[in-house]
């Protein structure tokens, strides 16, 4: 009996949570009340599994008793309980965010009563398909935190957000049944869905399945994790939803495709078969989605932009498949999270503030709330990779990464890095500039709302009501705390870069994942491919 | 045995006319080409499971190689609650799209159309300034406005020349740096002359 074996309640305590807080659903305190104890019970959970993968190592758990290959296997290993960690974090700062939101509004405005069943069964199913050691029940993962994320989107049902929510409804369903069919092939083809067990049999298939199997994985998951030219859906359909639900969204979802991509990368199908057409990707989605982030004047759909175009960062880390880019890749995903989330939080605040995210609309934020400010100012030129914060590390590991490995299409990657990074600075400098430095009177169209409030009141009126918090402790202080954790992740960058090339290590080898599953007599097999020179490089370090 | 023929030609044919009506812009039929998909789907799961045998139920006489494969069937289980869900909650929003906008069609991103018609021209950020608004002026930095390091040559030994009087404007500003500070603060004033009066792209 180890610590692993309670790895089951990272999934069941946000259903049960989930249950509970759908009884209580005439009683919004006491939902909030549970909904947040139980976020909080899940978090230092999954710290203790994170400890104790770092000092006993990969271990599993067998579902109802079930043998691997033929039971639900879950796994802990440092990158899934790493992800666990960050994502518990960020959504618990993001749930007390939109408590805070909800009590300031008198929980009127939306069904704030479907909210929290539908946010914790979102977080059971990103645990579910982080901890998930078999293809079908990752699929199942999916599926739970797409249906939840459906309700999440047209929160309310209004006219935007359901047009929105139809995009994102479409496109997901039509990812998730590519990734069905794959499953259907790889389970004809092999015999089983185990990951471990496929990491052993899809060796032995002829070159021409296994790429076909290959890329239909990655198809799916690229869509999900919205990858060049997979990601049309996404600036479409995130910004409309509700602030807290766009934050968690941009933060969670899509890193839970790039999870998948990471493990078919480098458990099923590891080797160099796709690195090219992988990098090729990587760097259309980085410049494509800068560039399209520059022609916008919403800051939410901008920031939209900028998190399809980051991406591209982390598909460039694990396009690599050397330890110091899949390392690279592991923590920009923990930056990126963190990051960008806490600037569609500050965005919500900013909207409060100043009545819109247009920045035609709204101006001279600096002068009326030097807090919301700094809120902003942080996390922005962490995003851009400004020194010394955690984006500029998570950068500079990439591109010596790309450098250390040396082929031409990878300088390509580090040129097209480096030009991203100072796109975004020009993306998050005309926010600054127009947003916070200009006077209200300069804005193209100034929204009345920010024109009629007095610069020192701390309530107004929005959307029909009076009287409302413009600014409630709550929300901001959820939105300092995650700033925070984002500083937090500078400070600590040199430990944090060690579970990350650790893991990343350990994802390359296979053996740990392999022998944790399916017992320590498994064979592992060699990786497929002969020469693979920036291999040999990046695992002597 | 063999493999099912009928089945396998059933899903082709789900899938094609799947893929045809997710293409139209009518949600409605967008709703049953992906409940055609979903299906052509659980029948490529089931023909991955193999040939057809016996029930899975173990009886000690029947060598293991008789049952037919139970896993697929679970997965198909499974596959079909998922799209019944989704295809309960895509029927809710087409009902809310016809309550809010009385049609059946799917909807472009207004926001998107606005930023795909905006022309390259920013007002704010690619304009001529036409007048230093500084506060610190140009001539006193040395830079090379041409308009304003003129003026105190004409206008400091000779004040009030009538052959610069076109330049007698900035010639106050320049000429007194006090008074000019204070002026150069009240020309930031909102649309005077740093932001182009024409009226802004797609503003609508």
């Amino acid at each position: 009996m180890n610590i692993a074996s309670f790895a089951p309640l990272a999934v069941v305590l946000p259903i049960l949570g989930a249950a509970l807080t759908f009884l209580l659903i005439r009683h919004s305190r006491a939902q909030r009340a549970v909904s947040i104890a139980i976020l909080t019970v899940t978090l230092l959970l999954e710290c203790w599994l994170l400890a104790s993968v770092w000092e006993g190592g990969t271990a599993a758990v067998n579902i109802g008793g079930w043998m691997p290959p033929w039971g639900i296997v879950l796994v802990v290993d440092q990158f899934s309980s790493l992800m666990l960690v960050v994502s518990s974090a960020v959504s618990l700062a993001v749930l007390i965010y939109a408590t805070g939101q909800g009590m300031a509004d008198g929980d009127r405005d939306a069904p704030v009563s479907i909210f929290h069943p539908t946010y914790l069964i979102l977080v059971a199913g990103v645990s579910n398909a982080f901890l998930s050691g078999d293809l079908f029940n990752l699929y199942v993962g999916f599926e739970i935190l797409l249906t939840a994320s459906y309700v999440l989107i047209t929160l309310g049902g209004t006219g935007p957000r359901i047009r929105a929510g139809v995009t994102y409804v479409v496109v997901s369903v039509v990812s998730s049944v590519l990734f069905l069919i794959a499953i259907a092939m790889i389970y004809g083809a092999t015999g089983t869905i185990n990951m471990a067990d496929l990491a052993i049999k899809l060796g032995d298939l002829d070159q021409g399945t296994r790429t076909l199997l290959h890329v239909m994985l990655l198809v799916a998951f690229g869509i999900k994790a919205a990858v060049f030219p997979l990601s049309f859906w996404l600036p479409d359909s995130y910004p409309t939803a509700p602030a807290p639900v766009t934050a968690v969204f941009a933060g969670l979802l899509t890193k839970v495709g790039v999870y998948a991509m990471v493990r078919t990368e480098t458990l099923l199908f590891p080797g160099d078969a796709l690195n090219a057409p992988l990098m090729v990707a990587a760097l259309l989605t980085m410049v494509v989605g800068i560039l399209g982030a520059l022609a916008q004047s919403d800051i939410k759909r901008l920031l939209s932009f900028t998190l399809v175009s980051h991406i591209g960062y982390m598909v460039f880390g694990l396009a690599m498949s050397t330890v110091a880019g899949l390392g690279a890749a592991v923590f920009y995903v923990v930056h990126h999270i963190t990051i960008q989330t806490s600037l569609f939080l500050v965005t919500g605040l900013i909207e409060r503030r100043g009545g819109s995210s247009s920045m035609d609309r709204v101006a001279g934020l600096a002068k009326l709330s030097p807090v919301l400010g700094v809120l902003f100012f942080i996390p922005a030129m962490n995003l851009a990779g400004i020194p010394p914060f955690s984006g500029f590390l998570g950068k500079l590991g990439l591109l010596q990464a790309g450098i250390e490995l040396g082929t031409p299409l990878a300088y390509a990657l580090v040129i097209g890095g480096v030009l991203t990074s100072l796109l975004t600075l020009l993306a998050i400098a005309r926010v600054w500039n127009r947003a916070f430095w200009r006077k209200p009177e300069d804005a193209e169209h100034p929204d009345p709302v920010l024109l009629a409030a007095p610069e020192d009141s701390a309530t107004g009126d929005r959307a029909g009501r009076t009287n409302v918090t413009l600014l409630p402790r709550t929300m901001v202080g959820s939105t300092l705390g995650l700033v925070l954790f984002g500083v937090a992740l500078t400070v600590f960058a040199g430990p944090l870069f060690k579970v990350a090339d650790q893991s990343a290590h350990e994802m390359l080898d296979r053996s740990a994942y392999i022998h944790a599953v399916l017992g320590e007599d498994a064979p592992v097999p060699p990786v497929p491919s002969a020469v693979r020179p920036g291999q040999q490089q990046g695992g002597g370090k | 045995m063999s493999v099912n023929l009928t089945l396998l030609t059933v899903m082709g044919a789900l899938y094609a006319c799947g893929i045809y009506l997710i293409l139209e812009r009518s949600l409605t039929r967008v709703l049953l080409g992906l409940m055609l998909l979903a299906n052509a789907t659980n029948l490529l799961i089931l023909a991955t499971g193999g040939y057809a045998g016996l029930a899975p139920i173990f009886d000690k006489n029947t060598p293991a190689g008789d049952y037919s494969d139970p896993l697929p069937q679970a997965l198909i289980l499974t596959s079909i609650v998922i799209s019944f869900a989704v295809t309960a909650f895509m029927l809710g929003i087409i009902y809310r799209t016809w309550v809010l906008a009385r049609q059946d069609e799917i909807q472009d991103d207004a926001e998107d159309r606005r930023v795909a018609e905006t022309p390259s021209f920013d007002a704010e950020d690619d304009s001529v300034i036409p007048v230093e608004t500084s506060e610190f002026p140009l001539a006193m930095i040395g830079s090379d406005g041409a308009g304003l390091v003129d003026t105190p040559v004409g206008g400091g030994p000779g004040p009030g020349s009538g052959s610069s009087q076109g330049s007698g404007a900035a010639a106050v500003m320049s000429g007194d740096r006090p008074v000019r500070a204070e002026q150069a603060a009240s020309e930031e004033q909102p649309g005077s002359l740093n932001v182009d009066p024409r009226p802004e792209g797609g503003g609508q």
